[in-house]
């Protein structure tokens, strides 16, 4: 039982796979300018990874090693289409703000990094856990980035205003850099930063070093 | 004699090593049967609801057109948007066709039906469109019975879609009241900025053609000038383009040209 909620647990602080990992970027830099978007999408990429995870690991024993990549990839992309078809058939305004990043959920390095490095060599049930808290991992950042971002590029959360807004004559002047993209980047940037420094094992060998660099800090 | 029943046929190819050449081939068959059922399944059951949308979106956007236009909406309080007439036009003659019901005439199935639709040539086709329905629809609002607004709806080829708008013009069919799309499916941030309000706040008060009646209403890279001009979206060219040859197809002469000048001569 305890390992079964780690496989859960684990992937939301620890092992969060936007933070830790740095997977699936493109798509949390942009849907999350409003919260109402990012929980949208963070709903749909986790009921694809979980479905695909089921799928891929229930036929792991039988996927033949040299056309595993395309299978993994045929079953992702049928997933997102009828997510994609589902979107725009019971939320259609949503789907319409998400525009093509639905559809993006195929190439999201988290789905497929999950099929081929846990799902393929598990079990269903932890496959499925395992899905499930990669999914509310992904979610919970792009929740906080989501929040952050609406609350200072709009003033609002969820659409309802918190900062009175200087056009409706309160005193919040919108940050509008917080509706660009570059912007996540920062508050992404942040959260990495914060992360590692309350846990310092994440951080990683840098690649190579700089020649030089020690002696010239040298007073 | 070979076992042939299915259960241990199934069971064997089961057994079978996973980098055996027909287990690979069996394999990816069934995966890509499984995939497309699921897909098409899906498809099928979600039409419905998906073609609902697309309709709501079509009457709001007529809807938003109409509020948009600053001198129509004191009339709006006065009727409200399905006191919209609307009539299906001979597009050959410009006249109205009274044989065919206009509120269940489906232009999109019609032009691709050739018994319906007329092939276009390549000279003509500028807006990309390979046929054309034969007839259109045209939305009149009238006060009392000053006609004060035609609707046309238009499409033309973008940069990798077809866009589908609604072209509002006052009665002298000559200015231009409003441009809204409302479906498109052009790059994100680029050409489908086309649907922002601050991009088809541009068209209202643009001449179509001057006095000669020749066509002159295009869009422009950068510095629009004169009433026949419209600044186009930077980065997004082809849209642009798209944009200012799906109106000069339509006002022109294979489009709405002979009914629009029925509207200009005062017939309709």
């Amino acid at each position: 039982m305890a390992k079964a909620l780690g496989h859960v647990t684990g992937p939301l602080i620890k092992g969060n796979p936007v933070t830790l990992h740095i997977l699936g970027i493109c798509s949390a830099l942009a849907v999350t300018t409003s919260v109402a978007t990012a929980l949208t999408m963070s709903a749909a990429l986790t009921v694809v990874l979980i479905l695909s995870s089921a799928a891929i690991s229930s036929i792991r024993r039988h996927i033949p090693a040299s056309i595993r990549l395309i299978v993994q990839i045929t079953i992702i992309a049928s997933l997102v289409i009828v997510m994609d078809m589902f979107l725009q058939a019971f939320a259609f305004e949503m789907s319409k703000r998400l525009s093509i990043f639905v559809g993006l959920i195929v190439t999201n390095c988290l789905v497929l990094g999950r099929a081929e490095g846990f799902a393929r060599q598990n079990p269903v049930w932890p496959s499925t856990l395992d899905a499930l808290g990669n999914g509310l991992g992904y979610s919970l950042i792009l929740l906080v980035v989501g929040t952050i971002r609406e609350i200072l590029g709009a003033g609002s959360f969820l659409g309802h205003e918190i900062l009175p807004l200087v056009e409706n004559g309160g005193w919040f002047q919108p940050l509008r850099l917080m509706l660009l993209a570059p912007s996540a980047f920062f508050i992404l940037g942040f959260i990495v930063w914060i992360i590692r420094c309350l846990r310092p094992e994440q951080v990683e060998e840098p690649e190579f070093r700089v020649v030089g660099l020690e002696e010239e800090r040298r007073p | 004699m070979a076992d042939m029943n299915p259960l241990n046929l199934w069971r064997k190819f089961l057994a079978l090593p996973n980098d055996n050449l027909t287990k690979t081939l069996a394999f990816a068959f069934l995966l890509a049967l499984t995939a497309s059922i699921v897909v098409s399944v899906g498809a099928v059951t979600l039409r419905p609801y998906q073609k609902a949308n697309l309709e709501r979106e079509r009457q709001a956007r007529m809807a938003e057109i109409i509020a948009a236009l600053p001198q129509m909406s004191g009339l709006l309080n006065e009727v409200s948007v399905d006191a919209l007439e609307v009539r299906l036009v001979n597009l050959e003659t410009g006249e109205f066709e009274a044989g065919i019901d206009a509120a269940t005439y489906d232009q999109r199935q019609a032009a691709k039906d050739p018994e319906r639709s007329t092939e276009l040539s390549p000279e003509i086709d500028i807006a990309g469109l390979k046929r054309r329905a034969d007839f259109a629809p045209v939305f009149l609002l009238r006060r009392g019975d000053d006609l004060q607004l035609v609707i046309l709806p238009v499409r033309g080829t973008g940069y990798q879609s077809m866009l589908y708008a609604y072209l509002a013009l006052q009665a002298d069919g000559n200015t231009i009241a409003g441009l809204t799309f409302y479906e498109q499916g052009d790059t994100p941030g680029f050409g489908a900025r086309i649907e922002e309000p601050a991009w088809q706040a541009l068209w209202p008060g643009k001449m179509i053609a001057d006095s000669d009646g020749t066509i002159r209403i295009s869009v422009v890279r950068g510095g629009a000038a004169g009433p026949y001009e419209v600044d186009g979206i930077s980065g997004a060219t082809h849209t642009s383009n798209g944009v200012s040859n799906m109106l000069r197809f339509w006002l022109g002469n294979a489009g709405f040209g002979p009914f629009l000048a029925r509207l200009r001569a005062g017939e309709v």
